[in-house]
């Protein structure tokens, strides 16, 4: 076990080392570059402020120096259009916001979404399944980006209840919203993916047996059920926890978290390549390590997995 | 240039102002309005500002927050004009290339040090200085200050820049070109002083809110990018007595929807007004949605270079593409914010600048239409012959509605086939830039009130002239309307030039169109740049 997740770290290694390339690679194809603007920079100019940032060097000599940068300082460099932050300032303050709202967002979808789902499931074909697959259809075709306008006009304009945006150092208040907005739709699909996985596990011949043993319903499924029917629940948990972290890039633009989902999409659309970068790279690891603890989760669910 | 005696009456009139004794507590001095217990001005902001440093400092945003932090030699008041700044006045030569500028003796910065000469002379040598890299240093170069250019250009060392300090309350400025409106420049914030002591000790982390020294009637207290950013009162500015406002808060908020709702629920003093929602929002809000005239304009320009295509070097067919416009359409269905029609690349609110009688002016829409057909007749082009381009725009709601009806004018009225094509920002500009469009959309916001700031684009060697117009008298009239004393006349003829040889199609001229809270007093609706200074603004008791 230990041998196996050792190997998969290593593997990140040159996993990392291409996303770097690839993201250099596009970063250059794109048109433009952190200094276009709408007025053209006079050439002296734009030569002066490539020469600070070392951008007139040949691409290879950049990955090279970006990459020394970040094994021998950890430093991912500085971002071109915020002129007193560098990307580590720039994660460091983002990505808290985006982790604290997508861990809570996580946690609930996760706990609402699997009772919702086993229950529904016992429960098949009565009332209280039909609403809870009602209310999970429509919790998937309710996207965050109409969510969040719905929410901020009933609690912030029309009751007055809850601040419209910002986050104010994460006080509960400004947590509230972007959870709401960000879980319903994970809520619903853990609930669909757990709701179809019970049912299948109910009717395999083990839990038939248990039945058969005259062990209450309760026992069953919680000592029996539970843990073969959260197989797939868990592959999709693990991706699934990394976007709520980090990908939440609607709620954070909707709601002006200052989270690093919008760091995202700015640097990508200010061409602030070393801002870009780091938030993939971060992304990239991120992603990485959450399926691989998802696999590690497979072998404690799962006892015919063995690495 | 009329700016003169319109500055020395300015000036007058705001000095009696403040001679006057502090207001009476609770009410403001002049109108005599309530004031609010509560002084803190919200505001949202579609962007993290890109620095608060005066010298870096490159967007709308991180302007407005420096011209509250930083204070510059000379100041706008609420039609803005020219008022005293940390300079109470300058006094000029005959040729008007040597400036002089006397500074208040009582002014300080938040720590408590005065604002001398040196502080002016060290920010605008940091300006120009090649180390820096600030992509503003053109402005310096714009200014005409001496030996600019070549100091950006590496080809001097920093200290020929012309510009000393001739003892700590006189500065110097001497000019390669005779430039009357120079003063106006000194409103902008890359002109503003910067504290060598701090910028040394901090380097590039100086502007952040618990290092940064600043001159302005407020302080950066609080800053969370992409979330907020807060400024308060400095007690040490030498005008603190009379300011009202107490604190100033920028929320970061990229909807423009999301941030209506925010106004609504009463998080917010001002916000952006999207396209199209005007008249509602004025019915229903009559005291709080504002529009007023900018310093803008909004056009599509051909590309007259060798790039370009072949059917747009013929005048008429880009004269019966212009004339085809439906101006009202735009300004009054799509946009509908109160935006003037535009015939002229020159906004008419930009100061001393008449819209000089264009032919197309006097025409209804359906003589325009006439004389369209009749043109692109000429020109060649009818139903079985097409005009066929492509037209280039930046991707956005609002640019995309204005291609679509202009797209089906041209094709309703000339039957000319246009193919949209719409790129995000960054590409956008690139592409123009390389004159790899056919038409393209474009927009100017005036760097000073002074109609040299729109015209000059179209002149030869402007960086900022994409379509690449040339114009031989075009570029005389505006090298000889820099020095001369009524320039009006040739800016005039320029016009004329313009709408003869239509190098592009004004559309429309900007509007600033806002959710302004009633409880605000004094924005300056009349300041067509829109320089709003946080501590000319107070909040009335409700």
């Amino acid at each position: 076990m230990l041998r196996y997740i050792l190997r998969r770290l290593l593997i990140a290694i040159p996993t990392l080392l291409i996303l770097i390339i690839i993201c250099f690679l596009l970063m250059y194809a794109a048109p433009g570059g952190p200094f276009t603007s709408e007025r053209p920079l006079p050439p002296q100019v734009l030569a002066n402020i490539e020469a600070k940032y070392g951008l007139n060097d040949p691409l290879p000599v950049q990955m090279w120096n970006y990459v020394v940068g970040i094994v021998t300082r950890f430093d991912f460099g500085p971002s071109f259009i915020y002129k007193d932050r560098d990307v580590n300032d720039i994660i460091a303050q983002g990505f808290p916001v985006t982790l604290t709202y997508g861990t809570i967002s996580f946690v609930i979808a996760t706990l609402v979404g699997v009772s919702l789902g086993v229950l529904a499931a016992i429960r098949h074909n009565t009332l209280l399944d039909y609403i809870a697959v009602g209310a999970t259809f429509s919790a998937q075709a309710l996207p965050n980006f109409v969510m969040a306008p719905i929410l901020v006009i009933i609690f912030t304009w029309q009751l007055g209840w809850l601040p419209g945006g910002g986050w104010n150092g994460g006080q509960w208040q400004y947590v509230v919203m972007p959870v709401i907005a960000l879980s319903t739709s994970y809520m619903a699909s853990i609930a669909r993916i757990t709701r179809s996985s019970m049912l299948e596990t109910l009717h395999s011949n083990f839990i038939r047996t248990a039945k058969a043993k005259g062990l209450s319903t309760r026992t069953i499924i919680r000592r029996h059920a539970m843990k073969p029917a959260m197989m797939p629940v868990v592959s999709y948990l693990g991706p699934a926890f990394v976007a709520m972290i980090t990908g939440s890039v609607v709620i954070d633009l909707y709601f002006s978290t200052g989270g690093i989902g919008q760091s995202f999409v700015n640097s990508a659309l200010n061409r602030d390549y070393a801002v870009m970068l780091g938030v993939t790279i971060l992304y990239g690891t991120l992603t990485i390590i959450f399926n691989l603890l998802a696999d590690v989760a497979y072998a404690w669910l799962d006892p015919k997995i063995r690495y | 240039m009329t700016k003169m005696p319109r500055f020395v009456i300015a000036g007058l009139m705001a000095s009696t102002m403040l001679v006057g004794p502090a207001f009476a507590a609770g009410t403001h001095p002049v109108t005599g309005d309530a004031l609010a217990d509560d002084q803190t001005f919200t505001y949202r902001v579609l962007d993290e500002h890109s620095s608060v440093d005066p010298q870096v400092v490159e967007d709308v945003i991180g302007s407005e927050i420096v011209r509250d932090l930083f204070e510059g030699l000379m100041n706008q008041d609420a039609e803005g004009n020219l008022i005293p700044g940390v300079a109470t006045g300058f006094t000029t030569n005959d040729e008007k290339n040597v400036y002089t500028f006397t500074l208040r003796p009582e002014a300080k910065w938040s720590n408590g040090d005065p604002v001398t000469a040196g502080d002016f002379v060290y920010a605008w040598k940091r300006l120009v200085n090649p180390e820096l890299a600030s992509p503003y240093a053109w402005f310096g170069e714009l200014m005409s200050i001496e030996n600019a250019a070549a100091i950006i250009a590496g080809e001097k060392p920093i200290d020929e820049l012309g510009v000393s300090a001739i003892d700590d309350h006189t500065l110097e400025v001497r000019l390669s070109a005779s430039l009357p409106y120079f003063p106006l420049m000194t409103t902008h914030a890359s002109t503003f002083p910067s504290p060598q002591k701090v910028i040394e000790e901090h380097g590039d982390q100086w502007t952040r809110p618990e290092n940064i020294v600043s001159n302005g009637a407020y302080v950066l207290t609080e800053h969370v990018p992409a979330e907020r950013s807060v400024r308060e009162r400095n007690q040490m500015y030498w005008d603190n007595e009379n300011t009202i406002i107490d604190k100033v808060v920028a929320l970061v908020i990229n909807d423009e929807n999301a941030a209506l709702t925010r106004y609504f629920a009463g998080e917010l003093d001002r916000t952006e007004v999207p396209a199209g929602q005007f008249p509602k929002l004025k019915a229903e809000y009559p005291d709080e949605a504002v529009s007023f005239p900018r310093l803008c304009n909004y056009y599509y320009t051909f590309n007259l270079s060798d790039s370009g295509p072949e059917e747009f070097k013929d005048v008429n067919v880009r004269k019966a593409l212009s004339l085809a416009v439906d101006r009202k359409i735009i300004t009054e269905n799509i946009k509908a914010g109160g935006e003037p029609q535009a015939y002229t690349f020159t906004p008419g609110a930009t100061a001393g600048f008449d819209i000089p009688d264009v032919p197309m002016m006097a025409m209804s829409q359906e003589e325009r239409d006439a004389e369209a057909k009749r043109l692109m007749a000429e020109a060649g082009y009818g139903p079985d012959n097409p005009l066929k381009f492509d037209m280039l725009y930046n991707t956005d709601e609002a640019h995309g509605k204005i291609a679509v009806a202009l797209g089906q004018m041209w094709k309703q009225k000339l039957g000319t086939e246009v193919t949209l094509a719409n790129m995000e920002w960054k590409t956008f500009l690139d592409t123009r830039d390389n004159q790899d469009f056919a038409l393209a959309r474009g927009a100017w916001c005036g760097d000073y009130n002074e109609a040299s700031t729109f015209l000059d684009l179209l002149t030869t060697p402007s960086g900022y002239n994409d379509g690449k117009y040339s114009n031989a008298r075009v570029d005389e009239l505006m090298t000889e309307a820099k020095t001369a004393d009524d320039p009006q006349p040739l800016y005039t003829e320029v016009e004329q030039i313009i709408a003869d040889e239509v190098p592009i199609i004004p559309i429309y001229h900007y509007a600033g169109v806002y959710m302004l809270d009633s409880d605000v007093g004094n924005w300056p609706v009349n300041n067509v740049e829109q320089n709003w200074y946080s501590r000319d603004l107070y909040k009335k008791a409700e």
